[in-house]
């Protein structure tokens, strides 16, 4: 819980850049579209025109899973800002999932 | 299921072949096909050694491509860590025999919002599988995934379900697990993979390490229950399943010499029965190496492979010491027919000394294989184990037709017969060498103490060590029972003497009889002649009785004449 604490102070100059995240899901199963609904719900709230999201169909890109380290699914990986995360579940809590996109300080304010 | 049962109603477990070496002995035929296997053990004990040769050899051997799916390791590391072993991944990854996946668990990258499963993980699985069509798969160690993933239910849920879906796969899977304190791994999965379990261990007793294998459980197959050591070295993994051997091993007749004339026939003039045991044992210094370097010397002249174990000296030593007394064995060696292998018995543990063993004769294929001395082991281990381990030897050897010749050295001061770390059962033929104090000498004599099937000699030979290798002297058996040395010498002396004059005895009487004779034939000619000369008197006397008579005739006819008278026929004589 002490990293994103201390990721704060670069933070805000990062807010200028855009948050480039990628979910991988397993195709239309019902994690998958809560997934999907509840980090566009996230997105739109706390990352309005900033974000670049890419939601990928695991089943339809199977070679993906190697090279991204992916296991479990859904799997969100947040790409930019640094540092990398990978955020697993179904992105019901947002608590959680914002944490994980280092963006903790900005539910705060 | 209206199946016509035409092939036998009984369908025994596929088995996968694993290539490593006596494994597939042990567990008649490798691991269950289309199953997941756990093989689990505490750290460094080979887990991922044996997982990576189940793959090699299968993609290599048996044509099945595999996955290697490292859970700890990099592909860089792993890579690196099997060459040394002899094993060229990046080749097998290029021909698309081998794919190799490293999943990378991060806790801290990590976060957790929410329902999940590993979706991903059996996508990338798949996705491997069906790209070289694997037929084998390792995952190692699947057990770190409880490390970088906190939600332990998911987990376990996920991983029932991902052996479940190997199974349908129809992959053969090992899954390797760490040693847990009182469960076979850290994390219960043989709950979860029941179908074969086996478990390595790397145990140290008496400063001497011993790896172990064993199979803990195997569904639908019966299989060796005991452990097994195992080796790993460079050709890999090897697994000794020596205690799986019986006693049916197959016999001959054909007999070989021990190298020493009079040996042989004290043992029905033949020597021994090929692919027997032969001990040797005695006292120190009393010439047991020297009857093994006999034998070894004889095999290699009939062009037979031989392998010379000394525990006690270097083979440097040995030849030399043996050169001392005519027995040359350095041309042998280089012939490549002798091969000599010398380790303290101390340098491994016993388990280890038989699989060293067994692995250097399975490579060498010796006619011949020579233990000097055997009994030097009992200083590492304690006597059971000992006997167990002899047994295994002697039944191995037995079942490759070799012919076994072992050293053992008995202390002094106990019986002989009991001091042979009771190994005596497994002996086929005992030859005894023993000191014989008598009268401030000690001299050696040899005799066969047992010797099966045949008709063995029961006389203690007097055992002499000359500069043209043993000698075995006949026995001296006289009056006053068996000698050796100075006072076998000092009675042959004795012998001799009596002999002598016996024989001249004899002389005397020949030459009195001569004598006899000559008088006798000397009388009969005398005899002889007073006959000749009385014969020849008699004869003369007859002539002139005869000249008589003529005479008296001729007068009485002359008288008539002149007295006229007529003569009648009657009245003449004749």
């Amino acid at each position: 819980m002490g990293n994103p604490g201390k990721l704060e102070r670069p933070m805000p100059e990062r807010n200028q850049g855009k948050y480039v995240l990628r979910l991988y899901v397993t195709g239309t199963t019902n994690r998958s579209i809560l997934a999907i609904s509840n980090l566009k719900k996230i997105c739109e709230e706390y990352l309005e025109g900033k974000y670049d999201l890419e939601v990928i169909d695991l089943y339809k890109n199977p070679g993906l899973a190697k090279g991204n380290q992916i296991i479990a699914a859904p799997t969100l990986i947040k790409k930019l800002p640094l540092p990398f995360r990978r955020i697993i579940g179904d992105m019901s809590n947002k608590e959680k999932v914002l944490l994980g996109l280092d963006m903790r300080e900005v539910k705060e304010k | 299921m209206k199946k016509t049962p035409s092939k036998p109603a009984i369908k025994s477990l596929h088995k996968s072949p694993s290539g490593i070496q006596g494994f597939d002995e042990i567990t008649g035929g490798g691991l269950p096909t289309g199953r997941p296997t756990l093989v689990c053990g505490g750290a460094g004990c080979g887990k991922t050694l044996f997982g990576m040769e189940f793959l090699v050899r299968g993609a290599t051997q048996f044509n099945e491509p595999g996955i290697f799916m490292s859970f700890e390791e990099t592909i860089e590391e792993l890579t690196q860590n099997v060459a040394s072993l002899g094993f060229d991944l990046d080749d097998l990854v290029k021909n698309k025999k081998i794919a190799l996946d490293y999943v990378r668990v991060e806790r801290s990258e990590i976060e957790e919002t929410g329902e999940y499963d590993l979706e991903g993980l059996f996508i990338r699985l798949a996705y491997a599988i069906d790209k070289i069509g694997a037929k084998r798969v390792v995952l190692d160690t699947i057990e770190s995934l409880f490390a970088g993933l906190p939600n332990q239910l998911i987990l376990r849920a996920e991983l029932r379900r991902l052996f479940h879906w190997l199974k349908e796969k129809g992959v053969t899977a090992i899954i390797t697990g760490e040693r847990g304190d009182e469960t076979l791994t850290r994390q219960g999965l043989e709950e979860y993979v029941s179908d074969c379990v086996i478990m390595l261990d790397h145990r140290v007793t008496e400063q001497t390490s011993t790896r172990r294998l064993r199979v803990v459980k195997y569904r639908g197959s019966t299989h060796g229950t005991n452990e097994y050591p195992f080796l790993i070295d460079e050709n890999g993994f090897s697994v000794l399943p020596i205690t799986s051997l019986g006693l049916n091993h197959i016999v001959s007749n054909k007999r070989i010499s021990s190298g020493i004339p009079l040996l042989d026939k004290m043992l029905e003039g033949k020597g021994y029965y090929r692919g027997s045991t032969v001990l040797v044992s005695g006292t120190a210094g009393v010439g047991k190496t020297s009857i093994a370097a006999h034998f070894a010397e004889a095999a290699c002249k009939r062009g037979e492979r031989v392998l010379y174990f000394c525990f006690e000296e270097s083979p440097n030593q040995l030849m030399r010491n043996m050169l001392s007394i005519g027995i040359k064995l350095k041309p042998w060696v280089r012939k490549g027919l002798l091969q000599f292998h010398a380790t303290r018995p101390t340098f491994y543990g016993l388990e280890m000394h038989l699989a060293v063993t067994h692995k250097i004769v399975n490579v060498f294929k010796p006619d011949i294989v020579i233990l000097d001395p055997i009994n030097t082991f009992v200083v590492s281990d304690i006597e059971h184990e000992v006997k167990t381990m002899l047994m295994r030897m002697v039944d191995f050897l037995k079942s490759e037709q070799i012919t076994a010749l072992f050293t053992s050295l008995t202390s002094g001061g106990s019986t002989l017969e009991n001091s042979d770390v009771g190994i005596s059962s497994l002996i086929d033929t005992w030859l005894l060498l023993r000191d014989i104090e008598l009268s401030g000498e000690r001299n050696r004599g040899l005799y066969v103490l047992k010797s099966r099937g045949m008709a063995n000699s029961n006389q203690i030979r007097e055992f002499i060590i000359t500069d043209h290798g043993v000698e075995l002297r006949d026995a001296y058996i006289g009056a006053s029972g068996g000698l050796t040395g100075s006072a076998r010498v000092a009675q042959e002396a004795l012998d001799n003497t009596e002999v002598l004059t016996r024989k001249n005895e004899i002389e005397r009487k020949k030459r009195e009889i001569e004598q006899k004779r000559k008088a006798l034939e000397s009388q009969i000619a005398v005899l002889q002649s007073d006959f000749d000369s009385a014969e020849s008197e008699a004869v003369k006397l007859i002539k002139t009785e005869q000249d008589m008579i003529k005479k008296l005739e001729q007068d009485r006819i002359e008288m008539a004449v002149s007295r006229k008278a007529v003569m009648g026929k009657s009245a003449t004589g004749k």
